[in-house]
């Protein structure tokens, strides 16, 4: 079975909300929605305090060639449009809408039914993409249209879905694939026919057999209205997930240093963004709702929900058995990637995979002890970096030592931290490291 | 005689490098003005790259080299070594005023000994001891999303030892015998707190100590001492001295005259006096 060649491990899987259906959330009494909930410029504000709005209304207009539209998950009146605490206390630009009725806009094909055929050619599904506000939905949130739009001179020839959710705990992509596997192929299919690629592969780990199973089933029924799309299981291992370690696994090409996906050929998409792209160009339903697990051991009902962006967190744990009262540490995503949050009054974004809540037991950050050399975080870096080495230059600010020790090709997947018995910090300062370099390099490109 | 020549070879080949080291050393021997060395020696040599340079080795060829050194200026050995370096160079020093770093921030959050906060923690921080890490992490412990996140960044860079964190307060606090005004962990400080002011006659100078640009409620919801913008201060100064922006008061070193009008104006007591005898009751 297939697997990326080096690093890894191997956390406990925790799927506790793997068996749980999508269920959609009640509205909440308001939303509050970002403006910026991609990477890139912000989206601009095309309403107003006192506008009303229905959904599906576009409220921000993308802000620049890498960016994303934002549309309104709710029908009612814009209370307020400022900046507003995120999940990490920051404050950015976001529409307060508080919330009236249900009304749609009329353009959105609201039916369950499936449409699987689609006369639209490449432009025309990327412009609707792109009006759809969509963006990578694994939580990189990187606007999708323009991942699908090779610069020019590169040439796409693998299009790999990625059904990994290497993640612990998160079970949203996993019952997506379960629940609506129709829909999610129909969307690689539009997928691969606005990059004009062929080769299809959908990643998928061997701990999730039923997904495997029916969308190779799904397939093969479809294969009239589809291209063919081949699964391939995956052995199970952590950060396979990861865009790079992942075309490695499936295809056993490498994504030079500094490079992108593209270059060797490959463009990466998550099964949910596939869904959000089969709704877009389909169903003509702009990104405003996603499906968020909401777990942790403490949790009454760990569940997977259909959230309308802008739902505050405190709402889904409330709707998930409410806050248990050993909690110590609400995470916005998994555990090996999530961010720690300060605000749970913060909104569902369109990157919001997933809400974790760990006990005090869990949450305990063992003391820091002083680093013994054994060199595990090495063995298990996936991208084969010196971990140890990184955070310690990045203390001493050896800047141009990180930059030379590939500091840049860190994914930050936590694997190094997650091993290290000393128990150091050592994502924490390659991050910071990152920062720090890249502050660098943009100032050496500029001048 | 196998020692014999042993002894010899070695005697023969000593001398040929020797001879071949003194005609390198002759024929590409480096002219360097001695004044550099001895100016060198003038300077404290703490190569804590204050002046811009990055040591005193750089600082002392620059010094000898520019005609005009006007521009120059040692921050640790302050007025009195750049007039030695000066009468020994015999050009004009440039004279400033001897600074000291100010933590502009006094909204402790850890709790004092009596048992009162000034900044209540809403969360805690349980990462990488690194001011810098946590400040890109997310806004901070507290309401406030200005203030001193205590994690130290400023004392690590300290090579004078003049910066420490109270740990009643959590606050850093300067020594001012020790500081030199390089200006470290001004730079270091990721929130901005620290800045470089004038010690002040007879060391003595009144400064805003918050750096919050919060509105008023907010601020003040966040924190008992924190600048709310009101302007009280700006209207009491006949001096001009005091200028608001962004719901924050900043008072001009240059302008103020220390009469600390603004200090019992102040309704969050937020303006700090330093260095002034106790007033009598």
């Amino acid at each position: 079975m297939k697997t990326f060649p080096r690093g890894g491990i191997h956390p406990p899987s925790n799927k506790l909300s793997s068996g749980e259906a999508i269920l959609p959330l009640s509205l909440p009494a308001s939303v509050v929605v970002p403006l910026s909930q991609h990477i890139g410029a912000p989206a601009v504000a095309e309403v107003a305090k006192g506008d009303r709005v229905v959904v599906g209304q576009l409220i921000g207009k993308a802000g620049g060639f890498v960016s994303a539209s934002v549309h309104s998950p709710v029908s009612g009146t814009v209370t307020a449009v400022e900046p507003l605490a995120n999940g990490s206390g920051i404050k950015t630009p976001s529409v307060v809408i508080a919330v009236e009725g249900d009304e749609w806009l009329p353009s959105i094909d609201r039916s369950p039914e499936l449409v699987p055929e689609c006369r639209l050619e490449g432009p025309e599904i990327l412009s609707l993409i792109a009006d759809a506000g969509i963006v990578g939905m694994g939580g990189a949130t990187f606007p999708t249209q323009v991942k699908l739009s090779p610069p020019p001179g590169k040439k796409a020839e693998i299009l790999i879905i990625n059904g990994v959710e290497c993640e612990p705990y998160l079970t949203s992509d996993h019952r997506v694939m379960l629940e609506h596997p129709s829909q999610v192929l129909v969307g690689v299919g539009l997928i691969a026919r606005a990059l004009g690629v062929e080769k299809i592969f959908i990643g998928i780990e061997n701990n999730k057999p039923d997904a495997i199973e029916l969308l190779r089933k799904v397939a093969s029924e479809m294969v009239r209205v589809l291209p063919s799309i081949e699964i391939v299981p995956l052995k199970v291992r952590y950060p396979q997930g990861g865009e790079k370690q992942l075309i490695t696994a499936i295809t056993g090409r490498y994504v030079p240093s500094m490079g992108l996906p593209i270059d060797i050929g490959c463009v990466v998409q998550n099964v949910g963004t596939a869904l959000a792209v089969y709704e877009a160009v389909q169903k003509r339903k702009p990104l405003i709702e996603r499906v968020v697990t909401v777990t942790g051991k403490g949790l009454g009902q760990p569940s997977n929900f259909l959230a309308r962006i802008g739902t505050p967190v405190s709402a889904l744990i409330e709707a998930a058995g409410g806050l248990p009262s050993d909690a110590q540490k609400v995470i916005g995503g998994g555990p090996m990637m999530g961010r720690a949050m300060s605000n749970l009054d913060a909104p569902v974004t369109k990157g919001t995979s997933g809400i974790l809540v760990l006990g005090a037991s869990e949450a305990a950050r063992c003391a820091e002890t002083a680093c013994i050399k054994c060199g595990k975080c090495v063995t298990v870096c996936p991208m084969a970096l010196e971990p140890y080495l990184l955070s310690r230059l990045v203390q001493k600010q050896r800047w141009d030592e990180a930059e030379a020790g590939a500091i840049f090709d860190c994914i930050e997947c936590g694997s190094c931290a997650f091993t290290c018995p000393a128990r150091v910090p050592l994502l924490d300062w390659i991050r910071l490291g990152k920062t720090e370099v890249n502050k660098i390099i943009r100032s050496r490109l500029s001048c | 005689m196998t020692l014999l020549y042993t002894i010899l070879a070695l005697v023969v080949l000593g001398v040929f490098l020797a001879v071949v080291l003194f005609v390198v050393a002759r024929r590409f021997h480096v002219v360097e003005d001695p004044r550099i060395d001895q100016t060198e020696s003038l300077l404290p040599g703490a190569n804590c790259g204050a002046c811009g340079f990055p040591g005193c080795r750089a600082m002392a060829e620059a010094l000898v080299k520019e005609d005009d050194i006007s521009s120059l200026f040692c921050p640790v050995g302050g007025a009195d070594t750049m007039k030695s370096v000066a009468e020994f160079l015999g050009k004009a020093a440039a004279e400033r005023e001897p600074e000291v770093a100010v933590v502009r921030c006094a909204g402790s959050c850890a709790l004092r000994p009596d048992g009162t906060a000034v900044r209540a923690r809403l969360s805690t921080y349980d990462g990488a001891r690194s001011c810098a890490i946590e400040a890109s992490t997310y806004s901070g412990d507290t309401g406030c999303s200005f203030g001193c996140l205590g994690q130290g960044d400023c004392v690590v860079v300290c090579d004078f030892d003049a910066i420490h964190i109270n740990p009643a307060s959590g606050l850093p606090e300067v020594v001012e015998a020790n500081c030199t005004s390089c200006g470290k962990c001004v730079k270091a400080c990721p929130k901005a707190i620290i800045e470089l002011r004038r010690r002040g006659p007879k060391g003595r100078r009144v400064f805003v100590s918050c750096v919050s640009r919060d509105k008023g409620a907010v601020t003040r919801k966040a924190c008992a001492v924190g600048c709310i913008g009101c302007g009280k201060c700006v209207k009491v100064c006949e001096f001009e001295a005091i200028s608001l922006e962004n719901n924050l008061a900043y008072i001009d070193p240059v302008k103020c005259r220390l009469c600390r009008k603004c200090v019992s104006e102040c309704p969050q007591n937020t303006i700090i006096e330093v260095g002034f005898p106790a007033k009598k009751i």
